[in-house]
């Protein structure tokens, strides 16, 4: 029977009295947050369709539209396809597939319920993380005929990496194993083999049949050996232990409110405790204390603010603070480091590479980051961890990250809010990665800048000259270090001090232990930026000739230089030309594939955008393009 | 120990939070103004999350010109009553070809003067994040999108590579013309926006009230004669009956439900048994199916 619609499960006969108290006992429903995952074709957006239909929250037009689409795009031959009430975009209907996460919401007269329904390719890993990270309790679906998959495990170990603590295992299409105990207590068993190491709380298996329903909001006849709850019941009571008992107070800074000069306000979220008017703060990051004068909101001043109220704090004093800062309190302070480890999930196509700047944040702080070190990839089947020089897309790691500038949390066992944070390309934007912090790294809170009191200026000034880093990039045997060192001897004729950073030079010694492979070349691209950033330090005119192929990298050298002092010159000597002159035979032999990774052949070179300079090779003589280049030079006053 | 958040308090912190992450990160950011009730849930949002200073940023209207006239009459006293900045935008160039829903269709009208009209409007102050009040719970294609929703220089949406949005941590990171749309009411359901109007007391359009009003009846909808511009067409009869909105848009394209709550109260005890659900009333999203995603790729709200 498909009428018979609306008010939710339970209620069809309560008709409401006086509405302002119904809406009062809806006000104090809790709320449980959870996703269904599990691999392609389990049945998760059967079973949330399935979920909606019986506790009567699907609209007499939707359903028309169901009936219509089920006829249209529907597997479920004539009879309804729940799942075309998720997949809601034109290419998951098509394809009968989710690609992406969907939100959908149902409330029974116990709880309020937000559902995520995720994805189970593995393609789209991330599309799952994301409605895992909100999520308090997880769905996970195994086929009964299939039983546990990779991505079963795959979405279990993220599960449980972002924090979830409660399983449900749903033995899902039970009916198709002729509703066999057997076929259930094995995969029930061996899940609960492998999650022994994930740190849930809460494990329950259910033998369930989303399309048909049975143990999906009542207990199916046809299981009779099972006495444990369906799949609504559970999600009614399950304890999800809110553990905001206790947890020390933290107030992110996310915005400061100035609208006139008698108001000073700092707003934010409060992320876990809570804090009243006249106790002590301190602010993370300097460790000065004050204490809390007024908690603002628009519906009047309030005397305390707890865990997910967002508020407007006053404080006593004027203390240095803002956004990316957190106020906390004075008995338990988060870490505040510039080096720790976490653990990280891979989301981009483009791997992660140790050494390359990408850009960290946190609920409100933003900071250039990059993985000082990759200390293992973790196996996604049995939990090995592998030694790995880079992450690629979907994989997890633990690193260690380095940050150029200190930021404030805690680990993020201890708090979900201020434990994590993405990582953002930095040329595309794009989220690539989600951390997870487990703990600061010592080094960090040991080692402090030596304050030097002979300057880098004084040390230029006594060379009577401007301080530059100028970075040659292009392919091999296009003239770069010709170049290079035909201007190196004019400049030092001329009186400056210079020195030349060459790529085989460096390889020889300084950068020996490093090879091709494009994690090494950002480590390689790295040292040498280090290095002539220690050089223009001393005063130094620096000339770096390296293919250095990577935009990436190149903006990162940008980045750690001083304002002025970097300087690209790109020498354009097209490929065909490099390969033609080929002066160290290379060519010859990676386009045999005797080398591999050789930029232009198998390994991409990134061509510079803005180069500050741009030469072009083809029919010019070396010397000519030296003196363009020095005539730039003088005009910007560096010789 | 004090006590936890409710549910219209744990979305209200949500919607104040999105708001001034926006604020914080975005160089140009804009509220669109609809009028609706969606937008007055939205508007007073705002209100609460920067008070005591007033929204940093201007409301934006894109006036379609089809919109009930109680409609804009609300709009201009909100504007003055809360203070706030209010821009009108209307594509002019429709203006000029007499774009209307009669001779045109609901689908080419509501492209020129709505979605062209807002990217014409987003061009042309470059704003870089823009605020709206859909819900998940409305449509197939929403459910699908996220909070902080990218989009290219173009406008488009692209919801098949949606960058992945973890716990409340934002990627608010924009290239020059690529802009964000912000969706503060992204998991509020129809009956949240409305215990929301009834628990602070939020002045809607007057619409959303029954009232004996001029209807037809046409497409299976009702349809009020709000102006003179409304071309009967043979065999119809204008009545009076009453009725009222649950959604409101251009009036052509808006189909009232018989009604007798002229109360909040009544309307939540509406909500509570309807059957069908709210956007049946919109002629638009019938057009063709899955017509709300490709709308929404092409650039509208």
């Amino acid at each position: 029977m498909l009428t018979g619609n609306k008010a939710p499960v339970g209620e069809e006969d309560t008709a409401p009295v006086d509405i302002r108290d119904y809406v009062a006992g809806q006000e104090n429903k809790g709320l449980l947050r959870f996703l269904t995952c599990g691999s392609v074709d389990d049945g998760k957006s059967t079973l949330i369709g399935r979920l909606l239909f019986d506790t009567k929250l699907i609209f007499e037009d939707q359903l028309a539209a169901l009936e219509n689409d089920s006829r249209k795009h529907g597997t479920a031959g004539d009879e309804i396809d729940f799942a075309l009430l998720v997949d809601g975009l034109e290419a998951e209907r098509e394809q009968g597939i989710t690609i992406d996460v969907a939100y959908r919401f149902f409330s029974t007269p116990r709880r309020k319920f937000i559902v995520a329904d995720t994805p189970g390719h593995e393609q789209y890993t991330r599309n799952m993380a994301t409605g895992a990270s909100t999520a308090d309790l997880a769905i996970v679906l195994v086929d009964a005929r299939q039983g546990i998959l990779p991505q079963t495990r795959r979405h279990s170990i993220i599960a449980s990496l972002l924090g979830i603590r409660h399983i449900v295992v749903a033995v899902n299409k039970i009916d198709l194993v002729g509703f066999d105990e057997a076929v259930f207590e094995r995969i029930a068993g061996e899940y609960r083999a492998f999650a022994e190491e994930l740190g849930f709380n809460s494990i329950q298996p259910i033998p369930m049949s989303a399309r048909y329903g049975d143990n999906v909001t009542r207990s199916s006849d046809q299981t009779p050996w099972y006495d444990g709850p369906s799949l609504l019941e559970h999600l009614e009571t399950v304890d999800i232990e809110v553990e905001a008992e206790g947890r020390p107070f933290r107030f992110p800074v996310q915005y400061v409110s100035r609208p006139n000069l008698d108001f000073r306000g700092f707003a934010g979220t409060v992320a876990s405790g809570h804090i009243g008017v006249g106790d002590p703060v301190t602010v993370a990051k300097s460790g000065k204390q004050t204490r809390i004068r007024r908690i603002v909101t628009q519906d009047g001043d309030l005397d305390v603010a707890s865990e997910g109220q967002a508020v407007t704090l006053v404080l006593e004093d004027e203390v240095e603070l803002s956004r990316g800062n957190m106020l906390v309190t004075p008995e338990a302070r988060p870490h505040v480091a510039d080096q720790f480890a976490a653990t990280l999930v891979w989301f981009d196509e483009n791997p992660l590479l140790p050494g390359r700047s990408y850009i960290l944040r946190t609920e409100t702080d933003e900071v250039s980051a990059t993985v000082s070190h990759l200390k293992h990839r973790r196996n996604i089947n049995n939990f090995a961890e592998e030694a790995a020089t880079c992450l690629n897309l979907n994989e997890v790691g633990l690193c260690n990250f380095s940050t150029q500038a200190p930021i404030a949390f805690d680990a993020f066992r201890d708090n979900r809010v201020t434990g994590a944070f993405i990582l953002i390309d930095r040329l595309t934007n794009a989220t690539v990665g989600a951390g997870m912090i487990e703990w600061p790294l010592r080094r960090a809170a040991n080692i402090h800048w030596q304050a030097l009191d002979v300057t880098r200026q004084s040390r230029a000034a006594l060379k009577h000259q401007k301080p530059a880093v100028l970075w040659f990039t292009g392919l091999s045997g296009s003239g770069k270090s010709t170049i290079a060192s035909l201007l190196e001897k004019k400049l030092h004729a001329s009186g400056r001090h210079t020195y030349v950073l060459d790529g085989d030079n460096v390889r020889h010694g300084l950068n020996r232990d490093l090879g091709f492979t494009d994690a090494d070349r950002v480590e390689n691209i790295r040292r040498v930026a280090e290095t002539a950033k220690l050089m223009a330090d001393a005063g130094l005119i620096v000339l770096v000739s390296f293919i250095s192929p990577f935009r990436a990298e190149r903006r990162m050298a940008r980045e750690l230089m001083n304002e002025g002092e970097f300087v690209e010159v790109f020498v354009d000597t097209p490929f065909e030309d490099c390969a033609r002159r080929d002066p160290k035979g290379l060519y010859a032999k990676a386009l045999k594939g005797e080398i591999k990774n050789f930029t232009g052949v198998d390994s991409p070179y990134e061509t510079p955008e803005k180069a500050d300079i741009h030469v072009k090779t083809v029919a010019r003589a070396p010397e000519d393009l030296v003196d363009e280049i020095e005539a730039w030079l003088r005009d910007r006053g560096y010789c | 120990m004090p006590a936890a958040l409710t549910h219209l308090g744990r979305l209200e912190a949500e919607a104040i939070h999105i708001f001034r992450e926006v604020a914080a990160t975005f160089s140009k950011p804009v509220m669109l103004y609809s009028v609706g009730k969606d937008s007055s849930v939205l508007m007073h949002l705002a209100m609460k999350a920067f008070y005591p200073a007033k929204p940093p940023f201007p409301f934006l209207h894109v006036d379609t010109t089809w919109k009930f006239r109680e409609m804009i009459a609300f709009r201009d006293r909100m504007a003055k009553e809360k203070g706030f900045d209010l821009l009108v935008h209307i594509n002019e160039e429709g203006v000029r070809d007499g774009i209307n829903p009669f001779d045109h269709g609901s689908n080419t009208h509501t492209h020129v003067m709505k979605t062209v009209a807002l990217r014409q409007a987003l061009d042309k102050y470059g704003f870089d994040a823009a605020f709206g009040g859909a819900r998940r719970d409305e449509e197939k294609s929403r459910a699908k999108e996220r909070i902080f929703s990218f989009r290219s220089a173009g406008h488009a949406w692209d919801p098949k590579n949606q960058r992945p949005e973890m716990w409340k941590i934002y990627n608010t990171r924009v290239a020059t013309g690529e802009s964000i749309r912000v969706f503060p009411l992204s998991n509020w359901t129809e009956q949240d926006i409305w215990q929301y109007i009834l628990q602070e007391n939020i002045p809607i359009v007057p619409l959303y009230f029954a009232a004996r009003r001029p209807v037809v009846d046409r497409d299976g909808m009702t349809i009020m004669v709000d102006d003179d511009r409304m071309r009967l067409l043979p065999g119809e009869k204008v009545e009076e009956r009453m009725v009222r909105f649950r959604t409101l848009g251009c009036y052509p394209l808006t189909g009232a439900i018989p009604s007798n709550a002229t109360t909040l109260e009544e309307i939540v005890g509406e909500m509570l048994t309807a059957r069908t659900s709210e956007r049946q009333g919109r002629l638009i999203d019938r057009d063709e199916a899955g017509s709300m995603e490709k709308k929404k790729r092409e650039g509208y709200f």
